[in-house]
């Protein structure tokens, strides 16, 4: 009962000074440039088809993306695959179903509207939010100001880690930890998964480690913020619309207090 | 309504007199929008306007959010989710929502030491501030709840370390907590009673608004001077005043505008910036975050928490005094509360009779201070309780209270205060020059029909 409320009073005191100690171990993040950076930004459609196959081929063998629908391959903005090919991926996933041999649940294919399977056969986290869910960037001294200038670095995050074992190994409690330069701490337990070369893109783009890495980190970043296109361009639309509105409202007020203030009349 | 003479409302038509017999409310609209305000208010004025927008903002994105949200452990997170990527505008309903909770407290502290500066809660206006001060608590539950609902790590543990604070208090802490929690642990109980609280409140909130704003109608606004509307006739207050329409809510209206303009970059380019990155991750009450910090809007009063530690002396005495029921942790969430209580007791403490900071020339000091003070609190509360950070948290909290509670009584014993001006008049003539109108009660458009005086 109390066990929760004792870890957590714990973590206040005890884990605010391991955060302070794995700062003495610094975590390298390579700040990658990608397309939907900035207030303009938006997705690379072909890196977000190339991501996919990294996904597709490589990550989704242990993790899941159990919140993206994968109908959504076809929305603009995000990899613009045709309903065809959105059809023909559906149908290379199995999908369980609880409603199938009678309320014991079966696997079938799957069809858009569903959702990517969930894969937690190895415990990996799913990788839907990764994206959102980790932060490249810190500090200094906790002020943010890194983070709002190259952003929270998510997706910067993920590529470096991708490319950032290495080739340590060691044996701890029965399992094996790898070397990783951008993992905190620098031990991660999952083995490196990508190298040069282990996918073919269909559009030719290089496959080496780090362009395979760029291209997976910002697929999940799409899968974390799908609508990051509508977004900018609502906050350009919302900018524009109200400096207009403040400039009419400042003459406006200033014309309306002239007469008041009498330092010249209307 | 009492207070500062002026026209009030006359229907014209029979009609209009039908319905002011019956219900008065043309009378009440009129009487509060063209309700005289005096005339040299500056831009910190502007806040409250900036703070109703803010309530019905998030009333409304709420109302919305709430009709696609499933408050359940197990399908809470999904439901965020499902607002994120499959609502038609969720994801901006639910970015307009978070951010506008930072939003709304970056309003509600400009206007909280805008009437610590100018001396807005002194007499007659002590019920303005204490109901202001209850807003602010409100908030902070609707805040705290609503930061549990989306059921990321940092809603789970969030919820699990305050919620444990009540924990502290002896004999009755744990059973409180229990009864708070609806069980043992944070759990689906607390998720459910938490988001109905969470419905609830906000309008408590706007019901107290209500009675916020009918207060400060019934004593009239404060001003930058601190001196009185003349009272004496209409055509005194006239001079001193303006009507609220148009004057001020287009000054308001301008104001709000350039704010939402800098909102909505952030919800447009940087929704995610104040959040932390592992309320990303699905609540596990397995796994214990790295770091459990509160949102930013908490931190000052997150680090006058964490500042008591057991090796203080003064938590150390009264540890002893009190026989231990007084512990370490104890003292925290007391100094927590207290830290808020010795502000709502600012009227009472602050003993000078000069109302604004501006004719005080020792008290502007000791208030840039307690400004800085609260920024560094907020710096502080993010840092892990090592040294230094220790001893910076426990200086800044105990100028905090130091500033309350002697500070404010001993100024106004010793303090010289500067001449003020006699009347706002006087004031806005000094900042504008003459008023080009007798009343300046003159509305746009008008000829201006009799020079000045």
């Amino acid at each position: 009962m109390f066990s929760t409320i004792i870890r957590a009073l714990a973590a206040l005191v005890v884990t605010t000074s391991a955060v302070f100690a794995a700062d003495h171990y610094k975590q390298e993040i390579t700040d990658y440039d990608f397309s939907f950076e900035g207030p303009f930004g938006t997705f690379d459609q072909n890196q977000l088809q190339r991501g996919l196959k990294v996904y597709t081929q490589v990550c989704s063998s242990c993790h899941g993306l159990k919140f993206v629908p994968i109908r959504t391959l076809g929305d603009s903005g995000g990899p613009g695959f045709s309903e065809d090919q959105v059809k023909a991926y559906a149908g290379e996933i199995e999908v369980f179903d609880r409603t199938l041999a009678d309320g014991e649940g079966d696997y079938r294919t799957a069809t858009p509207p569903d959702l990517f399977p969930v894969n937690n056969s190895v415990g990996a986290p799913d990788l839907s939010l990764m994206a959102k869910a980790r932060a490249g960037f810190h500090g200094p001294l906790n002020l943010g100001i890194k983070q709002l200038l190259k952003g929270s670095g998510g997706p910067e995050y993920i590529a470096s880690l991708l490319t950032g074992y290495t080739g340590e190994e060691r044996e701890e409690a029965g399992s094996i930890l790898y070397g990783n330069k951008a993992f905190k701490g620098g031990w991660i337990s999952m083995a490196p998964p990508l190298g040069d070369d282990y996918v073919e893109f269909d559009d030719g783009a290089p496959a080496d480690l780090e362009s395979a890495a760029q291209d997976v980190a910002a697929f999940l970043m799409w899968t974390a913020e799908p609508k990051l296109a509508a977004r900018k361009q609502m906050g350009l639309t919302a900018i524009i619309m109200l400096a207009l509105f403040s400039v009419l409202l400042y003459l406006t007020n200033k014309r309306i207090w002239a007469p008041v203030k009498g330092t010249k009349d209307v | 309504m009492a207070g500062i003479p002026h026209d009030h409302y006359k229907p014209n038509s029979p009609a209009e007199r039908w319905i002011e017999r019956r219900l008065p409310i043309i009378g009440l609209i009129y009487d509060t929008m063209m309700i005289p305000t005096p005339k040299n208010l500056n831009w910190m004025w502007i806040w409250g306007i900036v703070l109703t927008f803010t309530l019905v903002l998030q009333i409304v994105t709420g109302i919305v959010l709430a009709m696609h949200y499933t408050p359940q452990i197990d399908l809470a997170f999904a439901s965020v989710e499902h607002i994120m990527r499959n609502v038609n505008g969720g994801w901006a309903l639910r970015y307009l929502h978070s951010n506008g909770a930072s939003l709304f407290f970056v309003a509600v502290y400009a206007h909280i030491f805008r009437s610590l500066y100018y001396g807005s809660y002194k007499a007659p206006r002590e019920v303005t501030w204490i109901i202001g001060i209850v807003i602010y608590l409100l908030m902070m539950g609707t805040a705290f709840m609503g930061y549990v609902l989306p059921w990321g790590q940092m809603s789970f543990w969030g919820a699990t370390v305050i919620t444990g604070l009540f924990g502290a208090i002896p004999w009755v802490g744990e059973s409180i907590q229990t009864w708070l929690l609806g069980g043992p642990a944070v759990g689906n109980p607390t998720l459910n009673r938490f988001f109905s609280l969470h419905y609830l409140m906000p309008f408590l909130i706007l019901g107290l608004t209500i009675v916020h704003i009918w207060s400060f109608h019934t004593t009239g606004n404060n001003n930058p001077t601190g001196v009185e509307v003349r009272r004496t006739s209409k055509e005194e207050a006239k001079k001193d005043t303006l009507p609220f329409w148009p004057y001020f809510v287009i000054k308001d209206l301008f104001a709000l505008a350039v704010i939402l303009l800098v909102f909505f970059a952030i919800v447009g380019f940087i929704p995610n910036y104040l959040g932390h990155p592992d309320n990303y991750i699905e609540a596990n009450a397995l796994i214990t975050p790295a770091e459990i910090v509160p949102e930013w809007y908490f931190l000052p009063f997150y680090a006058i928490l964490r500042a008591f530690t057991a090796d203080v002396w003064v938590v150390i005495a009264a540890d002893w005094i009190t026989g231990g029921i007084v512990d370490a942790k104890f003292f925290g969430v007391i100094a927590m509360f207290g830290s808020i209580i010795v502000m709502a007791l600012a009227p009472w403490l602050d003993t000078s009779s000069i109302r604004s900071g501006r004719y005080r020339p020792m008290f502007k000091w000791w208030f840039a201070l307690l400004a800085l003070d609260f920024l560094v609190l907020m710096w502080v509360g993010s840092m892990p309780t090592v040294s230094p950070y220790d001893w910076i948290s426990l200086i800044a909290a105990a100028y905090w209270f130091a500033y309350f509670l002697v500070i404010l009584p001993l100024l106004g014993v010793i303090e010289k205060p500067l001449a003020r001006p006699a009347t706002i008049e006087e004031d806005f003539a000094a900042h504008y020059g003459e008023t080009g109108s007798a009343t300046g009660m003159r509305l746009p458009g008008e000829k201006s029909g009799t020079p000045a005086e």
